[in-house]
């Protein structure tokens, strides 16, 4: 796998651990503004890098196959293979 | 419902292989306080709670749940890779290989099977979040065990994430059972059954 898709997914995973992270406390504070706040900035560095990796590397969905002649998201390594994180 | 994003939650990439702490991390997925039992624990309670911020933390921690049963198996399944039939018997891993060869399934450290007798869903809000802020050190603590037996760095960072997952999910819990009590009936001193007893 290239080097430039891992530093891509790595990007990713941060993106989403952020946002995770703010779902789960936002569960529990709903009004907190910077809380929500916080959660619109995620929000936009993840979409921007959501959209980098499919158009570059292909689904992270299945219904994200941009491909009209190819199922893409079937192609490997899946992600629990050493091959996907290196 | 849900929807598969394919990707893992914190890379796992494990060079070298070793079946004997295979054997001890794969708890972690079938075990009592295994991650397995963490996803099927919350996402059963989720019916019978009363309040629709609990619903969520129940929600998307069984989600996240569910992405960490992915990271153990893969740990598990990293460490067998290669797997050499002299390094079959090393730290007892034959047993397991004699059923599963290295195909990944969810037991505890001594090989008992994944088992819905280890968590409860009792249909009362009370009692199941008190479980739940229960697991969450559980699994905490079996995964403080493990970093006391593993020396890898590859396998150790994987499971100083999932570790710290289990911190964060104690404190939003803790939160999810204060709004429960908060909103019981101010006479309902004993905190008895919020879902199922009817109180005038």
């Amino acid at each position: 796998m290239s080097s430039d898709k891992q530093k891509l997914l790595r990007k990713l995973q941060v993106a989403d651990f952020a946002l995770s992270e703010a779902v789960l406390f936002l569960d529990t504070h709903p009004s907190d503004e910077q809380a929500l706040a916080y959660f619109h900035k995620q929000r936009e560095g993840y979409d921007a890098l959501y959209r980098e990796y499919t158009e570059k590397f292909g689904p992270l969905r299945a219904f994200d196959n941009r491909s009209k002649t190819r199922w893409e998201w079937a192609d490997g390594p899946w992600p629990w293979e050493y091959e996907a994180n290196v | 419902m849900w929807q598969y994003d394919k990707k893992l939650a914190f890379p796992v990439k494990i060079k070298c292989t070793n079946p004997a702490l295979a054997k001890l991390i794969i708890t972690q997925l079938g075990g009592p306080d295994g991650e397995a039992g963490a996803a099927l624990r919350y996402l059963s309670q989720r019916y019978s709670m009363p309040n629709a911020k609990v619903k969520a933390v129940l929600t998307d921690i069984g989600t996240e749940e569910l992405a960490h049963i992915e990271m153990v198996s893969a740990i598990v399944s990293q460490l067998t890779r290669n797997l050499k039939v002299e390094d079959l018997a090393k730290g007892g891993f034959d047993a397991y290989y004699v059923d599963h060869t290295t195909g990944v399934y969810p037991v505890d450290a001594t090989g008992n099977p994944f088992t819905a007798a280890t968590f409860q869903s009792t249909g009362d809000p009370i009692a199941d979040l008190h479980e739940d802020l229960a697991a969450e050190q559980k699994a905490r603590l079996t995964y403080d065990n493990i970093l006391r037996l593993a020396d890898d760095p590859d396998v150790r960072e994987p499971i100083k994430f999932l570790r710290a997952r289990e911190l964060v999910h104690f404190q939003r819990f803790g939160e999810a059972l204060r709004i429960t009590q908060e909103s019981l009936d101010s006479k309902n001193f004993y905190a008895y059954n919020p879902a199922f007893d009817k109180r005038k």
